[in-house]
């Protein structure tokens, strides 16, 4: 799959992103500014295709505006006092910042998993279940069910499912993580944004979480921000280098970290940069 | 010398030690009030040695006393002699004690100070006792016979002393026996048949004055009240006989200078001979006054006998203002700190909220009786109770408003607690739960609230410490110094907001400074007050308990 992929990515270059249909993108991003004041432009005129299904990567030096980046297609922004926003952003074809988007419904499809984990005080179970419940569904078959389907799918099952009536703090930093990611599969979103989801974490809960984004890329398209330039080539299929607000370079990860068109890209990636 | 000690204090020492010294004396203050309430307060229910004396002071007519020394001090002759005694003024200083002599109905008063100096042959006969009654207080004297019905009883008169008593305390405990069934059919089923009467009288007039009183209506009323009426003459009936078979039964005491009183059985609570008690007797005198104590209704003006009702007051408003005051400040502070814009107006609602905390209570207790009593309760009777009017149900002081006022008074320290713990709330924690698509509600009422919760304990926890303690709003907004029933019985509607409360923090005022008998109250005054203080411990360990538990729930994440 991953080959197969790359094989893609090789042949067609950078022309292939402007060549995909509607159908094949997730994410269309146009003209986006973002300030989280007056002064505080954080977001310059950003203009992006993400396609479906795919694992993007989104790298580049602190402040560089990636993480606001990927928290403006949840409208998590809008949480911060004083933040506006300016262009559009569709995903599937609609404007998330219409004014008759259910927040609440768009963050349920587009589900987000921090950077630091952050379960709720509360048992691994009712942790997972969570999403369920917020949406009215509290039948314990189907809970059950959903429960284990996302802890298996978040490779966590096997760990876990003696405990599952533990308070959810007493798992381990990667487990927490693990965790995490396995209550935002649960609601089944569509599109999933990880903000350097394993940037707290070990080397081998590094590692573990690296292969499940491996295995959830068949369903899910996956947003990634990264500061780890070699996670970033290994579990993404395209990369987006930003600087300063702006984008600098968006190509598929290949190209992108072998032969950027960019010389700011290359700084960065040899680690020449700054 | 100087540089030494720039050095020292340089090391930081003294003001370690400075430090110290200030926590140790609060410490010392802090246990050295408790241990003169335990000392005071526990010591009063200790059967003390009754002793007897012959008092000869110079100008007095000789006479007999028998009672307890509570207490001795020594007085300078000078004032003495002032006062009209003549004494020898070459003597400096005499010693003067206070014995508690009871009898209240033979001296007038039962406690008197006398010269020790001119006490003689005192002694502590065996055959002394101490009879505790339902009226006149504690009566000392001996036995001399036991009256059973109309005659004394022959086949009693020939025994010995010890017997005597014997046979006295096996009546006793009959009569006791009959008296309580007594007092329960006049608290349970009289009060109810009385209430249902009254409720009865009420509905009537409630249809009366909404026109709809027809004369089917007026007959069933007064079959139901033939009803009640029937009931009643029969509970009479049987309080009737009871009466009767404890009626007749008394016991001929010996008191002080030979005179003798005739004691009926029904009006002793408990007889004991203290100089006789051996040290499990004594315990167990000791125990009984203090169950007493605790469990009881008070006698004689409240010098006597329990404070149930003001420790079962005081909980009961605690708990009241409690369930009052908690989701109050909690709505307040959630929507100051989660849903207001912050800025110049939220920061003037916080100084106000902070500045509530700082008036004096008695002003609560003003506005609580002029806006929850005269106006809203006025209002409520209006509307609801109509039928009671003139007699007003809620337009008078009672459990509720005082658990309101003091909900009032708490709520600051309930919402700045709250406050505090939203603000320590992880952002992330928030996050996670929105980015899963709950709305900004669901979240505070899903996942913030319950990690809240054990500040809000806290907050509880300060605000119990504070109105468990108050008295003097009250005064104004419902306490009363003899309530006739519980706020919460078995009479229907069964919790009585609308009714007045006892409370032992007034007991405490009412008892050691509206009582007559000052000497009788001041043992009582330190009890009340070391178990106001109790209670005041057992509530707040009580939520105290229950926040650790939370937290160990809701266990914070910024680890």
């Amino acid at each position: 799959m991953i080959e197969n992929i790359e094989r893609d990515s090789q042949g067609e270059g950078s022309s292939a992103i402007e060549a995909k249909t509607e159908s094949d993108t997730c994410i269309d991003i146009e003209k986006l500014n973002l300030y989280y004041s007056k002064d505080i432009h954080a977001l310059r005129d950003i203009t992006l295709s993400i396609p479906r299904n795919k694992v993007t990567a989104f790298i580049g030096p602190s402040g560089c505006g990636k993480s606001s980046l990927l928290r403006c297609f949840n409208r998590m922004n809008d949480l911060i006092d004083d933040c506006h926003i300016k262009g559009k952003v569709r995903i599937y074809d609609h404007d998330i910042y219409e004014k008759r988007i259910d927040v609440a419904d768009l963050r349920r499809r587009v589900g987000m998993v921090f950077q630091k984990p952050n379960p709720f005080p509360k048992s691994v179970y009712e942790n997972v279940a969570y999403g369920l419940r917020i949406q009215g569904i509290n039948s314990r078959r189907i809970l059950d069910e959903v429960v284990e389907d996302a802890l298996r799918a978040a490779a966590l099952w096997d760990e876990v499912k003696d405990r599952l009536d533990d308070n959810a703090l007493e798992l381990s930093g990667g487990q927490q993580q693990r965790l995490v990611i396995a209550r935002t599969i649960a609601v089944e979103p569509d599109v999933l944004l990880l903000d350097e989801p394993a940037s707290s974490l070990d080397p081998i809960s590094t590692l573990r979480i690296e292969e499940l984004i491996s295995e959830l890329r068949a369903n899910y398209s996956i947003l990634i921000v990264t500061h780890n330039m070699q996670q970033a080539a290994r579990v993404s299929d395209f990369a987006a280098f930003m600087d300063m607000g702006r984008l600098v370079e968006f190509d598929s990860t290949n190209i992108l970290f072998t032969n950027p068109s960019e010389r700011q890209t290359e700084d960065y990636i040899t680690g020449r940069y700054g | 010398m100087r540089r030494k000690f720039n050095k020292w204090s340089r090391t930081g020492t003294p003001w370690i030690w400075l430090n110290a010294g200030a926590v140790a004396i609060s410490i010392i203050m802090v246990l050295g009030l408790l241990g003169v309430l335990t000392v005071n307060g526990l010591r009063h229910f200790w059967p003390n040695e009754v002793s007897q004396g012959s008092y000869l002071a110079p100008g007095f007519e000789p006479t007999e006393l028998i009672g307890e020394v509570i207490r001795t001090e020594w007085v300078a002759a000078e004032v003495l002699i002032a006062s009209g005694l003549s004494l020898d003024p070459g003597q400096e200083l005499y010693r003067r004690d206070l014995w508690k002599l009871g009898n209240r109905d033979l001296n007038g008063i039962d406690f008197a100070w006398v010269l020790s100096d001119f006490v003689v042959e005192v002694s502590t006969p065996e055959r002394v006792a101490a009879f505790e009654r339902k009226q006149g207080g504690v009566f000392y004297g001996a036995i001399s016979s036991l009256i059973l019905g109309e005659d004394i009883d022959p086949s009693i008169a020939p025994f010995d002393d010890q017997s005597l008593w014997t046979q006295f305390q096996l009546r006793l405990n009959e009569v006791r026996n009959l008296d309580k069934q007594i007092r329960s059919i006049q608290s349970e089923q009289l009060a109810r048949a009385t209430s249902d009467l009254e409720r009865l009288r009420l509905r009537e007039r409630a249809a009366m004055l909404d026109g709809e009183l027809s004369p089917t209506l007026t007959q069933q009323f007064s079959a139901q009240r033939l009803e009640i009426q029937v009931e009643l003459a029969s509970l009479q009936h049987q309080l009737n006989q009871l009466y009767a078979q404890i009626e007749g039964d008394s016991v001929l005491v010996r008191a002080s200078n030979d005179v003798e009183v005739l004691i009926p059985l029904a009006e002793i609570v408990r007889a004991y001979q203290p100089n006789n008690l051996s040290l499990t007797g004594k315990l167990s005198v000791y125990s009984q006054r203090l169950w007493e104590f605790l469990t009881t209704q008070p006698r004689e003006g409240n010098t006597e006998g329990g404070v149930s009702p003001a420790i079962f007051g005081t909980v009961v408003m605690v708990l009241l203002m409690s369930l009052f005051v908690t989701p109050f400040g909690v709505i307040a502070a959630v929507y100051l700190r989660e849903y207001a814009k912050q800025g110049m107006t939220t920061r003037i609602i916080r100084v106000a909220v902070n500045n509530l905390a700082g008036v004096p209570s008695i002003v609560y207790g003003v506005f609580g009786l002029g806006f929850f009593v005269y106006l809203i309760g006025g209002e409520i009777d209006q509307l609801f109770y109509a039928e009671a009017l003139p007699a007003p149900t809620f337009g008078t002081p009672g459990l509720l408003w005082a658990a309101l006022t003091l909900a009032l008074l708490t709520v600051p320290v309930v919402i700045v607690a709250t406050e505090e713990g939203l603000m320590r709330i992880p952002r992330s924690v928030r996050e996670g739960s929105l980015a899963l698509g709950a709305t900004k509600f669901e979240t505070i009422w899903r996942i913030v609230l319950p990690m809240v919760s054990p500040a809000m304990m806290t907050g509880l926890i300060l605000a119990i410490a504070r109105a468990a303690g108050e008295v003097a709003p009250l005064m104004l907004v419902g306490v009363v110094k003899l309530a006739p029933s519980l706020p919460v019985n078995g009479i229907y509607p069964y919790v009585h907001l609308d009714q007045q409360f006892m409370h032992l923090g007034f007991h405490i005022y009412d008892v050691g400074f509206q009582s007559p008998n000052i000497e009788a109250a001041r043992p009582l005054v330190f009890a009340t007050a070391l178990l106001l203080v109790s209670v005041i411990a057992i509530l707040n360990l009580t939520a105290a308990v229950l926040r650790d538990r939370l937290r160990e729930t809701y266990r914070s994440l910024d680890v």
